[in-house]
């Protein structure tokens, strides 16, 4: 007996949420495998990864902490992904959102304006907008692939940063670490919860990913971008603007990467380091496939991705694991979830090896 | 880089889309150093880099072509696990060195006035991709293979129905271009800089596969623009260390090779008409033979 | 006198038999217990409309694709082709209707890559020349092949058979291609290989073809055998019904109207490919009136689709003139504003083109009929889109699961009703088809057909490109012809025949270069 791929007649709907939750269980799996690899306990290292993080309240707010710029960054790319635009320089994107929110928070150092944090997430998104606009053009004016200049971007944007921090933007008074100054109280995000870090900033993300499940899903520009993704040919048969649906969904991954940005600067840290980005932009691309490119999935599947940031900090600090553990553990997890999406469209069928 | 564009540009010939190379190399590169390490031999380690390139795009293979996964977001997926499994599995090796592997001159040929020791003065590896450079070019051209090959890439429906293994070709190409791609992460951990250092790759997986539409999936020009990259990097290190001379900040500098890739990028893809007539047809496009 | 080539051979055995040959794909039976036997030099015809399962019954013969159940016994010996280069091996050779060629290879490269053993291009041309002048099928073997015409390539895949000697020459669709003039040259070729023995598989749904051609044929509908017969002792009329079950449809038509108003004018219009392997359009003059089908037949590959592009607004030309539409100058327009003026069009493609193979038939409505109330403030009416969909599968009898179903779960023909009925219901002043009927089966040929002739007799202008001239003959008032790129003077269907066109087809009509253009200005 031979297992043997043959296509479904319709694809299976069933598959198609299930294979989300499949991939997550195969990546557990191989997560047990790793640790029993490495010599550690599997049990232990699963309740490390992925029990303590959550054991109180400070963990939870913790969780939804993380998750919040993945929510926003795969939201802004799920709109272009489902229209066949591959941005995949969030992570630049990101990192121009958090410069220029941040420029802005320096720039009125002391102001007390209620204007300030309104003002800083109109400059994040414009930034991040901005970065994405580069290879917006280039790919609308010149044929020039999005993935690979989005991606050089990311390398670009973080030299840039990493400049700032040590040479204009340094802290006069930080004992020469690369950092600027702590931004002022006016233009951090105020925090939810008493005694934790979760802001306001997961609330702006909520109500994005509900704007964006009426773009996507009720909108006719939203409607024309799904098309746009399943077929261009069919776009262009109906009249839909390729040109326009490139930078719709460029823009969209670039403001949203932008607006996460500044929220992680204006946020839990309070100021722009060199590390601002923490992989956010290359998470969220996961985030988006794992939560099908659907708001309510990537609500789900922002959350599974913020646990393994969480578990993975975690692994460093009782189990003396590297923190790259997590992207291992990224990685797998789109490994299995483009393994598992085969049975969308494909079942497994027992042949004897004969016939 | 040559390896590694080289690796990249037979693979596209088959029509296989590896966005991979950024985590094949990174692979290539912990293996190479990991190998080359324990054992003290650069041979090895570049060996082990082939190997560890070898086995990511046997991953890929899996996903891109025997499952028909969509082929941009598997090669997405290889590069962030192959990033993040090269710095997990080579934090051990984080501040240890290997000893610098010698050149291999030439002899006779390095007495050559100023070309023979730029040519010909050169470690093993070099002289390697020159080899194999010459090898893709005699297989893609010359060669019954490279002829399918090439076919498989235009049409896999067609070379399938005149009765070529489609997908056992895409396979062999794939696994071609990762054993370059580790080989090319070997050489940059072992031979170029003898040390280990996450993220060490830095992008050049990447421009990788821009040399390969630069171009235009024909292997002589792929020398030609991995000369003219390196030779940026080194010229931009070279202004970094000179000094004080010139006030521009090294990370600006360290972007350049970056920009260059962008402007590279944007002047070959204006031209819609080499793009369509050089590249493969069916680039990126999975292929299933019904059942 | 010679004794044709079955009554030599009687006395052997068959080169190729099938025994109850099933083939099944996912929710499909494509062939159902299919006998077949050819005998050396016969050539047998397998006739049957679209989707009747010929094309898969050949591929199973030669290896492409693996039976479900039966037998096939080739020179008194069963086998089971596991690939192409098995059955090749056999001595069986295929020349496809969508050919199998590489455009980026040259002929003498393409044909290396199915003849194996042949390391050294430079005697392998040789060998091509030599069998293209042996049968007449004139090929340079150092081209590209994209620069080569339909029916080149079709000769350089016929070259690329009989250079490995098949004993069994399967033939798929070979005429589609091809004016009829040349047909008879390559009738004479097929005769002259017959004669040597080789046997053939032909397949067609041309029934006159077939009488002319074939020694026997089986006859499938549905994936079953209907019957076997002799050609020669059979009318169209009897096979037809072997074919399809009930007699041939006839169109009711109406009172052509004349003298309507000017709905498409192209007046001088040329145009470059935009793909370089594409056809460019040179100097293309023709008015299409309300109330008549204008058509345009050629040989695929001749501009037909770079035309359509044109009119459709999916490429736009470099200055507005040389098109109107409605009376307005329209070479510049998207086609967003050529439907509002009033454009309907059915592309060739119905999957991926004319509809979105995964959304459902109520958002493949709102594709093309976004602009009749079914967007308030940039959102989406679901009911409207619905109600239009639910209108266009009653009136068009579109068979399918509701407006629910996704456009790719639909049949061709069933799909290309409910494409072809979505932009009649948008009551277009001017309506451009490309295949209306390609591979949809007769009833639903049939319907789209009348619905065609229904919309010009209600006053609309109708352009239809068609590859098929039987069926330009049966709906049009007025056929123009297109060959490289250029489209001749557009004939009254009453004042011209097929001879005419076929002439017309090969790329020569009265008035043409080289002092085309410049009486043409003058």
């Amino acid at each position: 007996m031979l297992p043997r791929l043959e296509a479904r007649a319709e694809p299976s709907t069933a598959m198609r949420y299930a294979s989300p939750l499949l991939a997550v269980a195969l990546t557990l799996v191989g997560g047990l495998i790793l640790f029993a690899t490495l010599g550690k306990n599997p049990v232990d290292g699963f309740r490390v990864f992925f029990v303590s993080p959550l054991k109180d309240a400070y963990g939870i707010a913790e969780l939804l902490l993380k998750a919040t710029p993945l929510m926003l960054i795969a939201l802004g790319l799920a709109v272009g992904f489902r229209a066949n635009v591959w941005n995949i320089g969030a992570e630049g994107q990101f990192i121009i959102g958090a410069i220029a929110g941040g420029g802005v928070a320096l720039q009125f150092d002391g102001s007390a304006s209620p204007l300030l944090l309104p003002s800083m997430i109109v400059a994040g998104a414009i930034g991040g907008a901005l970065w994405a606009s580069i290879p917006a053009l280039l790919r609308t004016r010149f044929n020039a692939n999005e993935i690979l200049v989005s991606l050089m971007l990311v390398y670009i944007a973080q030299l840039f940063v990493s400049w700032l921090v040590h040479g204009p933007w340094k802290d006069p008074e930080g004992f020469n670490f690369p950092q600027t100054k702590m931004f002022s109280d006016a233009a951090i995000l105020p925090v939810l919860v008493e005694g934790t870090r979760l802001n306001a900033g997961f609330l702006l993300a909520l109500a994005v990913l509900l704007a964006g499940y009426v773009f996507m899903h009720r909108s006719f520009m939203g409607f024309t971008m799904r098309v746009a993704g399943e077929s261009d040919a069919a776009a262009r048969y109906a009249g839909f603007s390729a040109q326009r649906t490139i930078w719709a969904g460029m823009l969209a991954g670039g403001a949203m990467a932008g607006i996460a940005g500044m929220e992680e600067v204006a946020g839990p840290m309070g100021q722009l380091t060199e590390h601002v980005s923490n992989n956010y932009g290359f998470a969220a691309i996961i985030v988006a496939f794992v939560g099908r490119l659907h708001p309510f999935g990537i609500f789900l599947a922002s959350l599974l991705m913020a646990l393994l940031y969480l578990g993975g900090e975690q692994a460093q600090q009782y189990m003396n694991l590297p923190s790259s553990i997590s992207k291992v553990f990224q990685g797998m997890l789109l490994f299995f979830l483009l393994g598992a999406d085969v049975f969308v469209n494909y079942r497994l069928r027992w042949t004897t090896a004969s016939s | 880089m040559i390896l590694a564009a080289l690796g990249e540009l037979v693979v596209e010939r088959s029509g296989v889309l590896n966005l991979g190379v950024e985590g094949i190399m990174s692979i290539g590169a912990v293996a190479g150093f990991a190998a080359a390490h324990h054992s003290g031999s650069a041979t090895l380690g570049a060996l082990a880099g082939l190997a560890g390139g070898a086995a990511m795009a046997l991953v890929f293979g899996f996903l891109a072509l025997t499952l028909a996964a969509n082929q941009v977001a598997s090669g997405l997926a290889l590069s962030i696990f192959g990033v993040g499994l090269s710095g997990f599995l080579g934090k051990p090796y984080e501040s240890v060195a290997l000893a610098p592997v010698p050149t291999l001159p030439v002899p006779f040929l390095t007495d050559i006035p100023i070309l023979g020791p730029a040519l010909f003065n050169q470690q093993g590896l070099v002289y390697l991709s020159w080899a194999s450079l010459a090898g893709v070019v005699w297989f893609l051209y010359r060669s019954r293979a490279g002829l399918a090959l090439r076919a498989v890439g235009e049409s896999p429906a067609s070379a399938h129905a005149i009765g070529y293994p489609v997908i056992r070709i895409r396979y062999l190409a794939t696994l071609f271009g990762g054993a370059m791609g580790g080989l090319a992460g070997a050489f940059i951990s072992v031979f170029y800089t003898p040390v280990w250092a996450e993220g060490m790759v830095a992008g050049r997986g990447w421009i990788a596969l821009a040399l390969v539409v630069f171009a235009t999936w024909r292997p002589l020009r792929v020398l030609a623009g991995a000369y003219l990259f390196g030779g940026m990097m080194i010229a931009q290190l070279f202004v970094q260390g000179s000094g004080a001379q010139v006030e521009i900040p090294s990370q600006l500098l360290s972007s350049l090779p970056y920009w260059a890739t962008i402007v590279v990028l944007v002047a070959i893809s204006r031209d819609l008409n080499t793009i369509r007539l050089n590249s493969p047809a069916a680039l990126g496009q999975p292929y299933r033979p019904d059942n | 006198m010679l004794r044709s080539a079955r009554e030599t051979n009687g006395a052997l055995k068959p080169r190729l038999e099938l025994v109850g040959i099933r083939k099944v794909y996912p929710g499909v039976v494509a062939n159902d217990g299919i006998d077949l036997t050819v005998m050396p030099g016969e050539i047998h015809a397998v006739l049957g409309e679209n989707g009747a399962g010929k094309s898969t019954l050949m591929k199973v013969i030669y290896g492409v694709t693996p039976p479900s159940a039966g037998t096939m016994i080739w020179e008194g010996d069963p086998v089971v082709p596991a690939n192409p280069a098995h059955a090749r091996a056999l001595g069986i050779g295929m020349v496809f209707q969508q050919f199998s060629l590489f455009e980026t290879l040259t002929v003498v490269e393409n044909v290396a890559l199915a003849v194996p053993g042949v390391s050294d291009l430079g005697t392998l041309s040789r060998r091509i020349v030599a069998v293209s002048e042996r049968y007449g099928l004139p090929v340079d073997p150092r081209r590209l092949v994209h620069a080569l015409s339909v029916g080149e390539r079709q000769r350089v895949e016929i070259i690329r058979c009989l250079l490995q000697a098949p004993k069994l020459l399967i033939m798929d669709e070979p005429t589609s291609v091809l004016t009829p003039q040349s047909v008879d040259k390559l009738f004479a070729t097929l005769r002259q290989l017959a004669h040597e023995g080789c046997s053939m598989l032909y397949i067609s749904h041309k029934l006159d073809e077939i009488q002319e051609l074939c020694h026997t044929a089986t006859v499938l509908r549905a994936g079953k055998v209907t019957g076997t017969c002799v050609p020669s002792r059979e009318t169209p009329k009897t096979m037809a019904r072997m074919m399809i079950g009930t007699d041939l449809p006839v169109p009711r038509h109406g009172a052509p109207i004349v003298g309507g108003e000017v709905r498409l004018r192209l007046s001088g219009l040329s145009h470059p490919s935009a793909d370089p392997l594409g056809v460019d359009l040179k100097d293309i003059h023709l008015d299409v009136h309300s109330g008549e089908v204008v058509g345009i037949a050629g040989i695929s590959g001749n501009g037909q689709k770079e035309l359509l592009l044109a009119v459709s607004g999916e490429a736009l030309l470099a200055s507005k003139h040389p098109m109107q539409m409605m009376g307005i100058d329209a070479g510049r327009m998207r086609p967003g504003r050529r439907r509002r003026l009033g454009l309907g069009f059915v592309p060739e493609e119905r999957l991926g083109r004319g509809a979105v193979p995964r959304m459902t038939l109520a958002e493949n409505a709102l594709l093309t009929a976004h602009r009749h109330a079914m967007v308030k403030r940039g959102l989406i009416v679901v009911e409207a889109a619905a109600a239009f969909a639910r209108n266009c599968i009653e009136r068009f009898s579109v068979a399918c699961s509701g407006v629910q179903a996704e456009a790719r779960s639909l049949s061709g023909g069933n799909l290309q009703k409910f494409i072809v009925g979505r932009e009649i219901l948008q009551q277009p002043k001017l309506l451009v088809v490309a295949q209306p009927t390609w591979g949809v089966d007769v009833g639903s040929a049939a319907f789209i057909r009348q619905a065609l002739i229904d919309l010009r007799t209600s006053g609309a202008a109708i352009l239809v490109i068609s590859e098929e001239l039987d069926e330009l003959f049966e709906i049009c008032d007025r056929i123009a012809v297109i060959a490289n790129g250029r489209l001749s003077p557009a004939k009254r269907t009453a004042d011209t025949n097929v001879e005419e066109i076929g002439v017309f087809m090969s790329g020569m009509w009265p008035g043409l270069p080289p002092d085309y253009e410049a009486t043409h200005a003058a």
